[in-house]
């Protein structure tokens, strides 16, 4: 008996995780479908880049800088013992602009701007507000969901760009104007080396992909919440750890597709 | 704040991004170098092409003014075939020859060009006859062992004597 409890157990648990893969799935496909009648109304899509691309905007560009004084300091520390210091500028650029622009931003995009999304829609499903929407002959998903995802996607490859933009221009304050590199190497190694299309676009089109996922995920875990405090804050927590696993997974997958081939 | 602030301030927002992206593309990468290059191409068959990369830089007298395009292998004579791109406004003569060369210790391999003294001029599609393939380490190392093995048998075969 304690053997077929067991099993029934891993049976229960297999098929829950199966059902809600499904359910993620037939959101995002629901979430796709309401796209158009969001479009239509534009002004509730600007309205949520201003509610997630904007006030995402000061810890990216803080973050960005950040990361390329402190690339550029590391990488100058390793290149000086070969005396190829002044391949540093192209090697903070590759790596801000194939890796750590769209990956880092994605990151910070899941804790500051899902986690909101994710409390937001939480609290109005646990204040009936999304059911009182639905009497009132009003698609909370169209109205509600698909304008935050439409955001969300426009906001997260712009933040990737300009978190590597910056960061480049950190790695030049801490290269050329505190260490002293020349400054005409610094840019003319980059211009030679980082090709727009293979590097630069790669890396938008990476950033775009995890838009897409931050935001889902975050709709999906508010969408899918208990309605009550502890509900969402489960799911908030839950959609920091979704996301950021699901972030780094799909990176890996994207590298091995777009750079594969020297 | 009102709704024609938050217009405002998406509006900038999205400027500053594409002012982001046009600063990545121009500045810290080739698109500006990328759209002036037109060229026509030209043909050349190394016996071995080394360490030789797609893209990589075509040089004459150490200026860049080409790129390769393609690489391939002459399936009848076992050539490697480097197809390369050179700017519109630089014209070699026909009988220009082609080396490929290491840019300092451990650089990058890259196609040197030598200008020739035939009166016509190299036209689209035409194959550089005279070429050096890339210098292989390892043959040269095999050479030189080579070399000093033959130097001893002949010291060791006179003593002997």
């Amino acid at each position: 008996m304690m053997l077929l409890d067991g099993l029934a157990a891993v049976g229960a648990l297999t098929i829950r995780a199966v059902r809600s893969f499904g359910r993620a799935g037939l959101f995002f496909f629901d979430l796709l479908l309401h796209i158009p009648a969001a479009l239509r109304r534009f002004g509730l899509v600007v309205h949520q880049i201003h509610a997630i691309g904007n006030l995402s905007l000061l810890i990216i560009l803080a973050s960005g800088l950040a990361v390329g004084f402190v690339l550029a300091l590391q990488m100058y520390y390793a290149l000086v013992t070969y005396g190829a210091t002044e391949s540093l500028g192209l090697i903070v650029n590759l790596s801000l602009v194939r890796e750590l622009g769209p990956v880092v931003t994605a990151l910070l995009f899941a804790g500051r701007a899902g986690t909101s999304l994710t409390a937001e829609i939480g609290l109005m499903k646990a204040g009936e507000q999304l059911s009182a929407m639905e009497m009132m002959a009003v698609d909370p998903r169209s109205r509600v969901l698909a304008p935050r995802f439409i955001g969300g996607v426009i906001s997260m490859p712009l933040l990737a760009i300009l978190f590597s933009a910056i960061g480049i221009l950190g790695a030049y304050v801490v290269g050329v104007l505190l260490i002293g590199l020349d400054s005409g190497n610094f840019w003319s190694l980059m211009q030679a080396r980082v090709d727009v299309g293979r590097d630069v676009g790669n890396g938008v089109v990476k950033s775009f992909a995890f838009g897409v996922v931050c935001t889902a995920v975050a709709l999906y875990q508010g969408h899918e919440t208990e309605a009550t405090p502890e509900g969402v804050a489960y799911a908030t927590t839950r959609t920091v750890v979704v996301s950021s696993l699901s972030v780094l997974g799909l990176d890996f997958m994207l590298t091995a597709l777009m750079f594969s081939t020297p | 704040m009102s709704k024609k602030g938050i217009e405002m301030m998406v509006g900038l927002f999205v400027l500053l991004g594409l002012a982001g992206a046009l600063f990545l593309s121009l500045r810290a990468a080739n698109l500006a170098s990328f759209g002036e290059h037109k060229g026509y191409t030209v043909v050349a068959k190394f016996d071995n092409i080394g360490g030789l990369k797609p893209r990589a830089p075509v040089r004459s007298a150490g200026v860049t003014i080409g790129r390769v395009k393609s690489i391939t292998l002459d399936a009848k004579t076992y050539l490697g075939l480097v197809t390369m791109e050179i700017d519109d406004d630089v014209r070699f003569p026909k009988d220009s020859s082609a080396k490929i060369l290491t840019s300092g210790l451990l650089g990058d391999q890259y196609i040197g060009l030598e200008p020739g003294a035939d009166e016509k001029e190299l036209a689209a599609g035409d194959v550089i006859r005279q070429t050096q393939s890339a210098v292989v380490l390892e043959n040269l190392i095999g050479q030189m062992i080579f070399n000093k093995a033959a130097d001893a048998g002949e010291t060791s075969s006179t003593e002997k004597k």
